[in-house]
């Protein structure tokens, strides 16, 4: 693997322009702006809301120096609350190139779309210096979600992904499973698996406040065609879910846009802290896909039974499928037939080394199922948030 | 998975204390299937992923599949048939169908 070497010292897997809006009013300048660059690399993120917001604008500048971005450019309307001259500052400083359009200063509409296009094309010929080196597994953040679960999810693709990531956490690889709305249930076989009792507390902990805020949103995370597909309540879904941890020890319990200070196994907590405020913790499976790319995931394995066909901008997603009828409706949308563990044909080992080959060839440039369709879906809301408590990162409060 | 040797091959017991069974293939009604030496005729079609019970099944009863709880029983089910949303519940936080959001249920 040949990776791109950042000035923080990370190191990407690919080398991409985001084009970012900083309010829903720039949106369509911005992503004509990603249209008429016509390159695969060039991606389209984004915020909708005019009203700031300290959890939005870290994801944002997270993602922006992400080690698979190379170039940035910042597209505002003018008058939004968003902080651009901040995140500005923080892409700069970490020597990357980056330019901010205003359209309100720039002419307008044509002007600043006229302008991007020309500021993407000479960013394309700046990153292409990038220096590259060899990267190892311990170079590499990985992370999973699961969309459209139904009940071969937790026979199939999801326990093969924990094959994956058992073998990644043994070969110094960083691993991030997540969405503690959807570990109902779990909390406390999760929590035996913790490396301090205390942080196994902070796991028991963060799943209440799960149930909690979902409680009071009236819905748990639980679809209608995941009951299509089988599961009959949440914590049936939660045990299939689960199984994507794998069985290593739990290192530690981070927040969005926290990267985890060691390699090892990490629970995202994606719920909000303190009362509901912005509505769903996650509204779709990309916002969970963005916040895992803010901890720096390089590529995220998703795992669905139902067919989801969603990517995500700046880091590939790779696609577990669990479901042999539904590998049999839409194959081209798919990475890995797991479903064929169901049939006998196949057992959870050898699907979970298929993943995890499929990793190495994707983080050594290969495109995605998704990539290649062009998949690049891309979602950043309104969250707040608490940082973790000491007991959340033991590895980082043994080094203080 | 854990194999078991008891049960008709489209049907995989996850947990020795499971008391309900996964489908690996869609089961047809009419198909006959064999749970614990017990031969029984499928009442109705159940998906690939879907439940059956193991055993007879009452009200109340905590439906244990992966060797844990994920619900309970709200109407009597006997042995083989379909498990899921008509007779069981979360025992944490009621879910969304699509009967519950006003639109039909696909048949499965």
């Amino acid at each position: 693997m040949i990776g791109y070497i950042r000035s923080d010292g990370r190191k990407g897997i690919r080398n991409v322009i985001v084009v970012t809006y900083l309010v829903e009013c720039a949106h369509h300048v911005a992503r004509r702006i990603v249209d008429v660059s016509a390159d695969m690399d060039v991606h389209l993120i984004g915020f909708p809301g005019c009203y700031p917001n300290e959890y939005s604008l870290r994801i944002m500048k997270n993602l922006c120096v992400h080690p698979n971005v190379g170039g940035v450019l910042i597209v505002s309307l003018g008058c939004e609350g968003f902080n651009r001259a901040g995140l500005q500052a923080a892409v700069a400083a970490t020597g990357r190139p980056v330019d901010t359009l205003v359209i309100q200063e720039r002419g307008g509409t044509a002007a600043t779309i006229a302008a991007g296009v020309k500021a993407v094309s000479a960013m394309k010929e700046s990153i292409a210096k990038t220096p590259r080196a060899p990267i190892g597994l311990e170079d590499l953040v990985i992370a999973t979600v699961c969309g459209g679960s139904d009940g071969t999810s937790g026979l199939t693709a999801n326990p093969a992904v924990g094959k994956c990531f058992d073998r990644l956490v043994s070969l110094g690889s960083t691993c991030i499973f997540e969405e503690t709305g959807e570990l109902i249930g779990c909390e406390q076989i999760m929590a035996e698996r913790a490396v301090t009792p205390e942080l196994g507390e902070a796991i028991t902990a963060c799943v209440a406040k799960a149930a909690n805020y979902y409680t009071i949103m009236g819905y748990g995370s639980f679809a209608p065609g995941n009951a299509d597909g089988g599961l009959t309540t949440q914590e049936e879904k939660s045990m299939g879910a689960y199984a994507k941890s794998g069985d290593s020890p739990i290192s530690g319990v981070i927040k969005p846009g926290d990267h985890p200070p060691s390699s090892g196994l990490y629970l995202l907590d994606v719920v909000p802290d303190g009362e509901p405020r912005f509505g769903f913790p996650n509204i779709n499976d990309n916002a969970e896909i963005a916040e895992l790319i803010a901890c720096g995931a390089h590529i995220t394995l998703f795992t669905t039974g139902r067919g989801s066909v969603v990517g995500s901008a700046i880091s590939p997603v790779i696609k577990v499928c669990a479901n042999p009828e539904t590998y049999q409706r839409m194959p081209d949308d798919m990475d890995i037939d797991a479903g064929r563990i169901l049939n006998g044909d196949a057992t959870l080992d050898q699907v979970g080394g298929e993943i995890f080959e499929k990793v190495i060839a994707v983080a050594s440039g290969q495109r995605s199922v998704s990539e290649s369709l062009g998949h690049q879906e891309f979602i950043l809301t309104y969250k707040s948030f608490e940082p973790v408590g000491p007991a959340c990162l033991p590895v980082r409060a043994r080094r203080a | 998975m854990t194999g078991n040797q008891k049960h008709s091959s489209q049907l995989i017991l996850l947990h020795e204390r499971d008391n309900v069974l996964a489908c690996r293939r869609k089961i047809r009604q009419g198909e006959t299937l064999s749970i614990d030496g017990t031969t029984i005729c499928a009442g109705g079609d159940i998906g690939v992923g879907h439940k059956l019970a193991r055993v007879d099944l009452v009200p109340g009863d905590v439906v244990l599949k992966y060797g844990v709880p994920i619900g309970s029983i709200t109407q009597s089910t006997r042995i083989g048939e379909h498990v899921h949303t008509h007779n069981m519940k979360s025992d944490y936080i009621a879910i969304t169908t699509r009967q519950s959001t006003g639109e039909d249920a696909p048949t499965p």
